[in-house]
């Protein structure tokens, strides 16, 4: 095992980074209950990128979740797999409720968070790296972060439940880019509300 | 003043408890009943019938209203929409439910774009279930024949957009359950003469295709889908329009950028 990369993303900071098939990224909540906000492209054709909808078809057609968790194959809208989980100790991830923007904000908390920092804000700072921008901003996966779809269909954000230290695992199965939001939202429990700084580790076998 | 990046954790807790509190309490009122008025048929500008596997592009303007039937029970309709004016702004099935606080896309409640606001609004419903956790088939279940995601694609083709113009769907006339679990399950075709109403609250560019859900076992559609397109503004007592906290604020946005 090569460690290529060992960085320590600051609490509400975006953070990119692009994989090689069978590189391994291990994201760490090193405090414990930090929404880690990401997005997947592939690193040679952008307009393919992670599809929660196709993900969660093919999860669901096979007995799966809503949610993601060991062993979940994340899939580009094409269909085709980007990356996979093959560690947690959280037990699950979201892709449903989308990443935080002030905009949305508004709505949600009241035209008074307008100017609160966003996940959004972060990917837009980072798409803007790799040439991208609005129009590439789809749907996303929220690490550590715990939202429950309930029987009588309640959409809600809960607390969280990773641990300090606590991390997933993602093997690369294409080549691709991986854009992160350390999530700075305080207006719902994604991150305990308290914003803290996580670890990325990326290695090779 | 308030200085929202300085509040205590317990403070932050208490605005998002009570904000679930409002929400929950809406959402355990029984819903609209459903208006299936008959359109007079000097309202409508437009109507037409989308045969099986096809789709259509269509443009609307604000307060334009399409009333999509499904006379059939055909499993499913796939729906994305765009800003026209500005088609970076589009549908955003994360901010649609996450802002209202449920998966239960029905009369009252409405369509958000990225932009915290809203697209479009259910003004009528038969309660057939609109899903957009999963939304439309693609090749993964339809193999070679017609889906709802190339369909989808195809559509937004026609207003010169790309495979990056769309995003995670809405699928119509689609049950879906969830169980305690964690599992979400098809939950059969719509029964015949299945409606939603869908009043534009921007001038919008509408992809519409007569596809099924992507967990729906029957993989073709198997009737048509049909539609009608009329003008009617919100009245004072506009059901959308005051159904949720949620729901005004983003009326608010939505006004403001249409603001003389």
């Amino acid at each position: 095992m090569t460690i290529l990369s060992d960085i320590t993303v600051p609490a509400r900071a975006p953070y990119s980074a692009t994989l090689k098939p069978g590189q391994i990224m291990r994201i760490v909540d090193l405090e414990s209950q930090q929404a880690v906000d990401a997005l997947f492209y592939n690193a040679h054709d952008t307009s393919e990128r992670y599809s929660a909808q196709d993900t969660l078809a093919a999860q669901a057609l096979t007995g799966g979740k809503f949610y993601l968790e060991t062993g979940s194959i994340l899939l580009s809208n094409e269909g085709r797999a980007m990356v996979r989980i093959i560690a947690d100790t959280c037990g699950f991830h979201d892709t449903n409720a989308g990443a935080c923007s002030c905009e949305s904000n508004t709505v949600r908390f009241g035209h008074e968070t307008r100017f609160m920092h966003a996940c959004r804000e972060n990917f837009l700072t980072e798409l803007g790296k790799y040439g991208m921008g609005k129009r590439d901003l789809v749907s996303n996966v929220n690490f550590f972060m715990n939202v429950p779809i309930r029987p009588n269909g309640e959409l809600t954000v809960d607390d969280g439940v990773s641990e300090p230290g606590g991390y997933v695992e993602l093997r690369a199965e294409m080549d691709v880019l991986v854009l992160i939001s350390n999530c700075p939202q305080v207006n719902n429990p994604c991150n305990g509300f308290n914003p803290t700084p996580i670890r990325i580790i990326i290695s090779e076998a | 003043m308030l200085d929202l990046d300085k509040l205590t954790p317990a403070q932050y807790r208490a605005r998002y408890e009570a904000l679930q509190e409002a929400a929950r309490a809406r959402a355990a009122m029984p819903p609209a009943p459903p208006d299936t008025q008959p359109l007079s048929p000097a309202s409508i500008r437009k109507s037409d019938s989308i045969p099986p596997g096809c789709y259509v592009a269509l443009r609307l303007k604000r307060f334009d209203t399409i009333r999509i039937t499904n006379s059939s029970g055909t499993p499913g309709a796939a729906l994305f929409l765009w800003n026209a004016d500005d088609i970076s702004e589009r549908y955003n099935a994360g901010d649609t439910v996450k802002l209202q606080w449920t998966t239960n896309l029905t009369a009252g409640r409405v369509l958000f774009s990225d932009m915290g606001r809203v697209l479009a609004s259910i003004t009528a419903d038969t309660g057939a279930g609109h899903d957009s956790i999963i939304g439309p088939n693609s090749p993964a279940q339809s193999g070679a024949g017609r889906n709802g995601r190339d369909n989808l694609r195809l559509a937004a083709a026609k207003f010169g957009l790309t495979r990056q113009d769309v995003g995670p769907a809405l699928s119509l006339f689609s049950k879906i359950g969830t169980d305690a679990e964690g599992c979400m399950h098809y939950q059969g075709a719509p029964p015949p003469g299945a409606m939603v109403e869908l009043r534009a609250e921007q001038n919008l560019l509408v992809a519409l295709s007569n596809t099924p859900h992507a967990l729906s076992p029957v993989t073709t559609a198997t009737g048509a889908i049909e539609f009608a397109i009329s003008h009617s503004p919100p009245g004072e007592a506009d059901l959308c329009r005051h159904f949720t906290d949620e729901g005004m604020r983003g009326f608010i946005n939505t006004d403001e950028a249409f603001a003389a």
